[in-house]
C-alpha cells in the first residue's frame, strides 16, 4: 500500500496509533474505487471529515449513530435498480455504533440479506466521546462511564449475527493484516450480507503506548481472547489456531485500563476463553452451525 | 380517467402509482397500513416498476429512503403517529440533504394516552424539520396532492410529507378520479437525480460534519428552497388544473372577502367547514372559510391578503398546543401581526379521534361572533369540545 494511490488521503487527524485507520486503510485498498462506504458519528468519522475536508477519495456518506446499516441497505437495493451492482456498500463503524444503538438495524439489514459489507472496528468503548463503556468492553476495564472497571462481560456480536444465518462472517486483527484483507477479499464476493468484526486496540482509551498497537492486538489473538475465524454459510473455520495460549496476565497488565481488574474478573475471563475456545474447536471440527 | 370508489390510503396509493417511485421502504403503522399495502400489491404484480423495502422500524425506513434517495430515483414512504415521531431525526436528514422524497402521513394522535385516531400532534411536531407540508381535504386531494408533491419536489429539492387526517380519510370511501398514466406522465416528468449523489464515477462526501463557518449558510439555502416553494406551488399547483381540471394552490378562499368572520381550517375538517359557513351564509351570516393546503411553507402572504379583508378570524387546531396557542393559530396571527386590527380566536377541537362535526364547528363560529361583536380577546385558546360533565381535574 502506498499514499499516491490509497484510496483514504495522508495526514488524517486519528490519534497516533489509531489501529482503525489502519483497518480503513487496508480495507478500502482490497475493495478498489468502486466502493461507496459509510460511517456514523464516532472515529470513522474523522475519515469522512469536517467542513470543506474528507479523508475519502471514494464517495462517503456520514449516518446518523443507529441506522448506517438501513442506509446500506437503500444504498445497495438502488444501486441494484440502476445496474451498479457491482458497487461494495460498506458500514465502518465502532461498536457503541454496532453492537449498542446500531444491533436493530443491523440484525434487521443482515436478515433481509442486502449485499453489503459492514465492518466493525471494535475498540472496545465509545473512544470518540471520551473513553464510555458499551456493550463492546470487557470485564473489569475502566472507562470514564466505569471508573471502577465493567461489572459485566462483553457481548459476542459475532455469535448473534452467526445465529441469524449471515451468509459470511469473521473475526480480524490489526495485528493480523494478512488476514483481515483476504477476509475482506472474500466478504466482497457475498451475494449479501457480510460482516467483519476487527479488534482495534486504541492506545488513548487501553491505556498503552502508541507504538504498541500491534503488540496489544496480537497479545489479544495469542491469549485466545481475541479467536480469528470466519463462517461461509455457517461452516465455521477458525483461521489462526494457536497451540500454546500466552498467559491473559501478559495482555491485561500491558493496559493501563486494567490496572483494577478483580482477580475474581480475571478467572472469568479466562474461563470464558477456554469455554470460546473449546466451542469454536467444536463447530470446526463437525464443520457445523453455530450452537 | 377512471372514476374509483377509493378512501384516502387507497387513494394515495394509487396516486404513488401513477408517479412512478422506483424505491419504497416502509414499516406498518394504523391507520397508514393500507396505503403500503396496496403499493406493496402494485409492485407485485407489475403495475408498478419499484422495489419495496419491509423495514424492522420506521426509523429504518425512512433511513432506507434517505440512502436510496442519495443514490438518485424517485422515492416514496409513508407512517403515522409514533412511527413519525420514531423518524424524527431521519427527518432532519432528509431535508437536510434536500432529498425530494414524498412522505404520506395519516395523522394520528402522539401518545400518551395512547391513540389509534387522528389529530395533527405528529406532523406539527415536524413543523420546523424543513419539509413541505401538505394537507389534504379529501380523497380525491389525497391522490392529486402525490402528484403534485413530487412535482413540487423535484423542482426545489425539498421532500414532501402529504397529510390525510387518519380514518376522516385515511379510512372513508370516496369517489375519485384516477388519472391516465400517460396524462401524468406528460406532467411529472422523470426523476433527475440532484448534484448531491453517491456514485463512485464522480466520488463526494455527503452530509457532512459542518463547522460553524458554514452551518448557517447551508440552513439559510435550505430556507431559500422553502421560499422558492412559495412562488413554485402555486404555478405547479395550476398546470394540474389545467391537464386534469383540480387546480392547487396554497390556500383555497372561500366568501371571505368582506366576511365578519373567516373560519381558517387544516384537513378534512376544511370540508364541514365550508358546509357551515355556506348554510350561515344562507341566514345571511357573513362566514367566510381559508382551507390551509400548504402549512409548511406557511404562506404568509396569502394569508395575509385572503384575510385582509375579515373582521375576525376565527382558527381550528386539530393539534394541543401544549404550552401556547395551537400551532395553526399561531402562524395566522404571527401572518397577521402589523395587519389592521383583526382579533384572531384558537380553537382546539377534534383532538385523538373526536368528530369535528358541524356542531363543533358552529360552536367556533358562534363563539368568534360573540367575542368579536363585545371585543373580547382570548387569553390562549379555547378547547371548544370539551365534555363539560367530565371532572377536569
Amino acid at each position: 500500500m502506498n499514499n499516491a494511490t490509497s484510496l483514504i488521503a495522508h495526514g488524517l487527524t486519528t490519534c497516533e496509533g489509531c489501529s482503525m485507520e489502519i483497518i480503513a486503510r487496508n480495507a478500502l485498498d482490497v475493495l478498489g474505487k468502486d466502493t461507496i462506504v459509510l460511517t456514523p458519528p464516532s472515529c470513522s468519522a474523522i475519515l469522512t471529515g469536517f467542513g470543506w475536508e474528507t479523508g475519502w477519495k471514494v464517495p462517503a456518506f456520514q449516518s446518523n449513530l443507529e441506522n448506517i446499516a438501513a442506509y446500506c441497505a437503500g444504498i445497495s437495493e438502488t444501486l441494484e435498480l440502476v445496474g451498479r451492482r457491482g458497487v461494495h456498500v460498506v458500514a465502518f463503524a465502532g461498536d457503541g455504533g454496532t453492537v449498542d444503538i446500531g444491533l436493530q438495524a443491523l440484525s434487521a439489514a443482515v436478515e433481509r440479506g442486502h449485499r453489503f459489507v459492514y465492518i466493525c472496528y471494535d475498540n472496545e468503548a465509545y473512544m470518540n466521546t471520551g473513553i464510555q463503556r458499551s456493550g463492546g468492553t470487557p470485564i473489569g476495564a475502566w472507562t470514564t462511564t466505569t471508573p471502577a472497571g465493567k461489572k459485566e462481560g462483553k457481548k459476542d456480536i459475532v455469535r448473534m449475527l452467526l445465529a441469524q444465518g449471515i451468509p459470511y462472517i469473521a473475526t480480524a486483527s490489526v495485528g493480523e493484516i494478512p488476514d483481515f484483507r483476504r477476509k475482506v477479499e472474500k466478504a466482497s464476493r457475498v451475494d449479501g450480507p457480510s460482516y467483519i468484526h476487527a479488534l482495534t486496540p486504541c492506545s488513548t482509551g487501553w491505556r498503552f503506548k502508541p507504538k504498541d498497537t500491534v503488540t496489544i492486538a496480537r497479545l489479544a489473538v495469542e491469549t485466545g481472547l481475541w479467536p480469528l475465524y470466519e463462517a461461509e454459510n455457517g461452516v465455521v473455520r477458525i483461521t489462526k489456531h494457536i497451540k500454546q495460549r500466552v498467559s491473559l496476565a501478559e495482555y491485561l497488565k500491558a493496559q493501563g485500563r486494567f490496572a483494577d481488574i478483580t482477580p475474581e474478573q480475571v478467572a472469568a475471563m479466562e474461563a470464558d476463553i477456554g469455554h470460546r475456545a473449546r466451542m469454536l474447536e467444536l463447530q470446526e471440527c463437525e464443520g457445523g452451525m453455530c450452537v | 380517467m377512471t372514476r374509483l370508489a377509493l378512501d384516502g390510503d387507497a387513494a394515495i396509493a394509487e396516486g404513488v402509482r401513477l408517479s412512478r417511485p422506483r424505491f419504497v421502504a416502509a414499516y406498518p403503522i394504523t391507520p397508514q397500513t393500507p396505503i403500503v399495502e396496496r403499493v406493496a400489491d402494485f409492485i407485485a404484480v407489475g403495475r408498478l416498476d419499484a422495489r419495496y423495502m419491509a423495514t424492522e422500524s420506521e426509523h429504518s425506513a425512512l433511513t432506507a429512503v434517505v440512502g436510496s434517495a442519495v443514490v438518485g430515483v424517485r422515492t416514496f414512504t409513508a407512517t403515522a403517529g409514533a412511527g413519525l415521531a420514531l423518524m424524527h431525526e431521519i427527518v432532519g436528514v432528509a431535508s437536510g440533504n434536500r432529498l425530494p422524497i414524498l412522505m404520506a402521513i395519516a395523522n394520528r394522535a402522539l401518545p400518551s394516552p395512547w391513540s389509534l385516531q387522528t389529530d395533527h400532534s405528529d406532523s406539527m411536531a415536524e413543523r420546523d424539520m424543513g419539509w413541505i407540508q401538505l394537507y389534504a381535504e379529501n380523497c380525491q386531494e389525497a391522490l392529486d396532492l402525490v402528484i403534485v408533491g413530487y412535482r413540487v419536489a423535484e423542482s426545489v429539492r425539498l421532500p414532501v410529507m402529504l397529510c390525510i387526517d387518519g380514518f376522516f380519510l385515511s379510512h372513508a370511501t370516496e369517489g375519485v378520479e384516477v388519472p391516465e398514466q400517460e396524462a401524468v406522465d406528460a406532467f411529472l416528468p422523470p426523476y433527475v437525480r440532484g448534484s448531491n449523489h453517491l456514485d463512485p464515477e464522480h466520488p463526494m462526501t455527503l452530509n457532512q460534519l459542518t463547522s460553524a463557518d458554514m452551518f448557517t449558510e447551508l440552513k439559510y439555502c435550505h430556507k431559500l428552497a422553502l421560499d422558492r416553494t412559495i412562488e413554485e406551488f402555486p404555478v405547479i399547483g395550476a398546470a394540474f388544473g389545467v391537464s386534469f381540471g383540480r387546480p392547487y394552490s396554497l390556500v383555497e378562499a372561500e366568501a371571505t372577502e368582506g366576511a365578519d368572520l373567516v373560519l381558517v381550517t387544516l384537513g378534512s375538517c376544511s370540508g364541514t367547514a365550508k358546509h357551515v359557513a355556506r348554510a350561515l351564509r344562507a341566514q345571511g351570516k357573513k362566514v367566510g372559510t381559508l382551507k390551509v393546503t400548504a402549512f409548511r411553507p406557511f404562506p404568509r402572504q396569502a394569508i395575509r391578503d385572503t384575510l385582509a379583508g375579515a373582521k375576525a378570524v376565527a382558527v381550528i387546531d386539530r393539534s394541543w398546543g401544549l404550552g401556547s396557542d395551537g400551532a395553526l393559530a399561531l402562524d395566522v396571527k404571527a401572518a397577521l401581526y402589523g395587519a389592521p386590527n383583526i382579533p384572531v380566536y384558537d380553537f382546539i377541537a377534534g383532538l385523538g379521534g373526536r368528530d369535528l362535526h358541524a356542531g363543533t364547528i358552529s360552536a367556533c363560529v358562534d363563539r368568534a361572533l360573540a367575542m368579536a361583536a363585545d371585543g373580547t380577546t382570548q387569553d390562549g385558546p379555547e378547547w371548544i369540545d370539551l365534555r363539560k360533565e367530565v371532572p377536569h381535574e
